[in-house]
């Protein structure tokens, strides 16, 4: 499998382009498969000719596997491991193989459809309520900030006991996550440390 | 990780305690199979015989929470039968420190115990090094009553093999096995590799059981060699990074303290109580100040501090995850944010804390499936009506539908691309905080208490005609950047304790920097985006792989790959060498080469006393002056739920785990008639964590379609179970059902002459998800590490009894 991912592919899922397709136009001209008895992509129909091929990664454990994502029409039709990561060298476990299926997969009538348990609209489920409300983003991002600052402006200590300065809040905490990007962590922390005064921060490391 | 996962095929022999590789972490076994093929030996100790145990040289049963035991045993047998590497523990350790002539250990205690308002803990006076001066006073005969070696060999002679299998129940001839096969890798020239991961950690003496497997390393020569080290593998894609991003109520970021309004009142006093006189972090102010100038700007300027006091400060308690739970269980939190987390499943005593979450006015959570923390005012057995707490469910995005770095085990930051848009509304975490801060910073421009750092905030990541927030900008606040120009910065030597630089999180600085003498176009990208698979030492460096931290070093604590000559341990696996005049190097090393200003190398003798770069000492640490909550050095204890009694000391248990009253401290007794079973909990390649993705994804879920326990054969025919049973598995908390499953792979160990029989739990069911099934956390203990505060999951008391 490794020898199907040319260096052209690898600078076509890094997303560079309009440079990186000229730039590679030579060498693309050279087969990597060259001179070794596997079939071309010429020989067949080839399902994942047509699909744009994405460098991602597994969510899952701590190895860091590489993955390629290929996508149609927006849509992942399959996963595997990069061959380029010499972490994975081109494999993955059960769990990485199965990462399609959290966002699409194929069902009994042979459709490629949605993940149907996955939220796909703001739900909001008001006190004592006994379902969940469909919401819309314009809405719950101003409501969610009224009560963060209701909270934060009813329990902000400016001073503790001993007249030091400590300008925190410990009536918001914030939990998570070891599961989302450092870029996002960054901005989360930012956020409610550094912005709010949140005290009570931490994520599943514990766990 | 100090090394890497392509590292192990370096690894002549392997010591895996407390951790599952084949299930939990498949790619890592990967490496230890190929190392294998090579004739790499491996040793498995665990209380289950697992899929990993099962391709081992030598599997050693253990009852769970007696790590210490069997470590110590290995120290001991090392030292009485002198297989320990000598030149690298009288070098590279603090083996010939002198302590405190006041220093006594008596009975399972250390000296210096005080109780104060009903609280025990240490006054670690007696622990310190004898000083002259600024000098610690050594022995380099290590004949010192005083010296650590000496102090550290009369500690582990109480471990003899006999006292040893007493306590863990592992038969002595196995001992006799594993014991001398792991010590080959003391032989100066043999790597030997320790693997461990949550069975080690989720102790109430956890912390003390890392230090345990850390002391066997440092003993047998094994750290910093390629192959070797310590390598606690990381249980999240992204748990390294949260902790480097500061996702810890006790660090900021990048592993600086938080301030404490007690013990940093001012910028001054924190730059004073944290930043040591040697070793690297006496550049602690440099990272301070960038850190300050990356959140507050211009703002922050030298007069007033960099805006320190905008930093909230902790009042000295505990704000970590269990911590949380009894201030929300105590009415103090009213609201929270839980993102992709699901603590409903993954927390101690989960019942209990999903009911203390009734207690908050308001819970954002986002995640990705509805999960069982979103879903906890319906959850069995209550009545949504009685629960005030409003709860808005953010639909977010997969890691392929969104963009940005993760970083795995051994410190690898890597980028990933976004391959499809997330479906319909979810949006990404950073859409989310972007907005979310967006919408706040709008609330406090009409006013509200201490607005400051709200409205000021650096913020500015919009990019024109797109939706996500320039991840570009935010990659480069948190690698560092020279205030004035922007210039992005190469490495964390380059910041300044003037505010001349702004840097996020220090230790990665150089991540997204692109190195101008790059000759590779396809490699002339910031250093987490490169896929460059060149390896030209042959060791498995893979130096332009992405980025590594710190300065893309693969394997830390380097130095100690040669000896205090500079000549390898094992030449055939040369890492840093030093040819007479110059030094070799495969990897980034941390410790110097080149004179700064005078750039001439600096040979061996100067740095083979301090190899060890992040401590004041310079050399590692067998006993902890300092301590760590229950003393400077391991003892065993047993777990606060324990079918028997401590057999090393009266002291049953750590006299530091963290206890909580009211709801929280339901326990059974030690050697509990009610509750005779120890259970530990465990993971199946299927499923992962709470189980939150994997049960709603088809395959999976038709690969492992149910939870189920296991018991072994002579627990089944006593109590008439057999496989695919419904059971009841009670403990002092809960009582759930399950599906048994009967088999060999846990066996009673016998314990000081009686036998002790183990249960296997799954955890990562709950009541949401395609594949739905009981909480095995419900049955967990609310008892924390004296440390770090991470549950015993790993050794409790349950019961069993037939459906």
């Amino acid at each position: 499998m490794k020898k199907y991912i040319s260096r052209r592919d690898f600078f076509k899922y890094l997303g560079v382009g309009a440079a990186g397709a000229a730039l590679f136009g030579g060498v693309g001209a050279t087969p990597a498969l060259a001179g070794e008895n596997l079939p071309s992509f010429e020989m067949g129909p080839f399902k994942l000719k047509k699909t744009t091929e994405t460098a991602s990664g597994c969510p899952y454990c701590g190895c860091g596997c590489s993955t390629i994502v290929y996508s149609e029409n927006d849509k992942v039709v399959f996963i595997e491991g990069d061959p380029d990561s010499p972490i994975n060298e081109g494999t993955l476990c059960p769990k990485g193989a199965a990462l399609p299926d959290i966002h699409n997969f194929v069902n009994k009538k042979r459709q490629r459809v949605l993940n149907p348990n996955r939220l796909t609209k703001v739900l909001y489920r008001a006190p004592g309520g006994t379902k969940w409300e469909e919401k819309t983003w314009d809405w719950a991002i101003p409501e969610i900030a009224k009560r963060v600052k209701k909270t934060r402006d009813e329990h902000f200590e400016a001073k503790d006991a001993n007249g030091v300065t400590v300008n925190r809040t410990m009536a918001i905490c914030q939990m998570g996550s070891a599961n989302i990007n450092n870029e996002e962590d960054y901005l989360i922390n930012k956020l409610m440390r550094g912005a709010l005064g949140v005290v009570d921060l931490d994520h599943c490391a514990r766990l | 990780m100090t090394n890497s996962f392509t590292d192990y095929k370096n690894t002549d022999i392997f010591l895996i305690i407390g951790s599952n590789p084949a299930e939990a972490h498949p790619m890592a076994m990967r490496h230890i199979g190929k190392a294998m093929e090579k004739g790499a030996k491996m040793i498995v100790v665990d209380p289950r015989f697992t899929k990993t145990a099962a391709k081992a040289d030598i599997y050693v049963p253990l009852r769970p929470g007696t790590d210490i035991s069997f470590l110590y045993g290995l120290i001991n047998y090392a030292i009485e039968n002198d297989l320990y590497q000598h030149e690298y523990v009288l070098n590279y350790t603090n083996a010939s420190y002198l302590i405190s002539p006041d220093y006594n250990f008596a009975d399972g205690l250390f000296s210096g115990l005080e109780e104060k308002d009903g609280k025990l803990s240490y006054n670690t006076a007696s622990w310190a090094y004898q000083k002259d001066g600024d000098n610690i006073k050594k022995d380099p005969t290590l004949q010192d009553p005083q010296c650590v070696w000496q102090i550290m060999k009369k500690h582990v002679s109480r471990y003899d093999i006999k006292t040893v299998s007493q306590v863990t129940g592992t038969p002595e001839d196995i001992l006799r096995k594993a014991y001398p096969a792991y010590c080959e890798s003391g032989k100066p020239d043999k790597a030997g590799n320790l693997i461990y991961v949550l069975g080690i950690t989720q102790h109430s003496y956890g912390t003390q059981n890392t230090r345990a497997t850390t002391m066997v390393q440092l003993l047998l020569g094994n750290v910093g060699m390629p192959g070797g080290g310590v390598n606690p593998q990381r249980g999240q894609s992204n748990v390294q990074g949260a902790c480097d991003m500061g996702m810890l109520w006790n660090n900021i970021t990048g592993y600086l303290n938080v301030p404490d309004a007690t013990k940093h009142p001012t910028y001054k006093d924190y730059l004073a109580v944290e930043t040591p006189k040697t070793g690297y972090w006496s550049n602690k102010p440099k990272f301070l100040a960038s850190l300050l100038k990356a959140w507050y700007g211009e703002k922050a300027t030298k007069e007033n501090d960099f805006c320190y006091d905008w930093l909230p400060k902790s009042d000295g308690k505990d704000h970590s995850h269990m911590s949380s739970y009894v201030s929300l269980a105590e009415g103090h939190i009213k609201g929270v944010f839980c993102w992709a987390e699901n603590p409903s499943v993954a927390g101690p005593d989960a019942s209990n804390e999903a009911k203390a979450l009734e207690n908050a006015d308001w819970m954002v959570c986002v995640d990705l499936f509805e999960n069982e923390t979103a879903a906890f005012w319906k959850r069995p057995g209550v009545n949504p009506a009685d629960i005030k707490t409003e709860v808005f469910v953010l639909p977010g995005a997969l890691i392929y539908e969104s963009e940005g770095t993760r970083t795995n085990s051994s410190r690898n930051i890597q980028w990933r691309w976004k391959a499809v848009e997330p479906p319909g509304q979810a949006r990404s975490s950073l859409w989310i905080a972007d907005r979310i801060f967006k919408a706040v910073r709008q609330e406090y421009r009409s006013g509200g208490k201490f607005t400051d750092p709200v409205l000021n905030m650096v913020w500015g990541y919009d990019k024109p005609g797109q939706e996500e927030p320039d991840i570009e900008k935010i990659a480069i606040e948190i690698n560092g950047y020279n205030v004035a120009d922007g210039r992005v910065l190469g490495t964390f030597g380059d910041l300044k304790d003037d505010g001349s630089t702004a840097c996020g999180v220090w230790v990665y600085a150089g991540y997204y920097y692109v190195d101008p003498n790059e000759q590779n176009l396809l490699l002339k990208v910031p250093a987490t985006k490169r896929h460059g698979t060149e390896d030209k030492s042959g060791l498995a460096v893979f130096p332009k792989w992405t980025f590594v931290w710190p300065l893309n070093r693969r394997i830390v604590y380097n130095r100690c790959s040669a000896d205090p000559a500079g000549q390898p341990w094992n030449p055939k696996k040369a890492y840093m060498s030093w040819d007479g005049t110059k030094w070799i190097t495969n990897d980034v090393p941390d410790f110097g080469i080149t004179d700064a200003t005078t750039k001439a190398p600096i040979p061996p003798e100067k740095t083979a006393n301090a190899p060890f770069i992040m401590l004041p000492e310079g050399q590692a640490r067998f006993f902890n002056p300092s301590g760590l909550k229950e003393g400077p050095m391991p003892e065993h204890y047993e777990p606060v739920e324990s079918p028997v009694k401590n057999l090393i000391s009266k002291q049953q248990n750590n006299p530091m785990a963290k206890r909580w009253g009211g709801e929280f401290a339901k326990l059974a007794e030690t050697g509990s008639k009610e509750f005779p079973y120890v259970a530990t909990t465990v993971h199946y390649i299927e499923h992962y964590q709470t189980g939150v993705r994997t049960r709603n994804s088809p395959l999976l879920v038709e690969l492992m379609p149910e939870q189920f326990a296991t018991i072994s054969p002579t627990l089944a025919g006593k109590l008439g179970i057999k496989p695919g049973d419904e059971i009841f598995v009670s403990s002092a908390r809960a009582e759930i059902k399950m599906k048994a499953n009967v088999l060999p792979i846990v066996k009673p160990l016998i314990v000081n002459g009686s036998p002790v029989e183990i249960v296997s739990l799954p955890w990562s069911w709950g009541y949401m998800g395609l594949s739905k099934g009981a909480v095995g956390n419900d049955l967990t203990p609310f008892i924390g590490d004296a440390n770090v505060v991470v549950p015993e999951y790993k050794a409790f008391l349950v019961n069993i009894r037939k459906a």
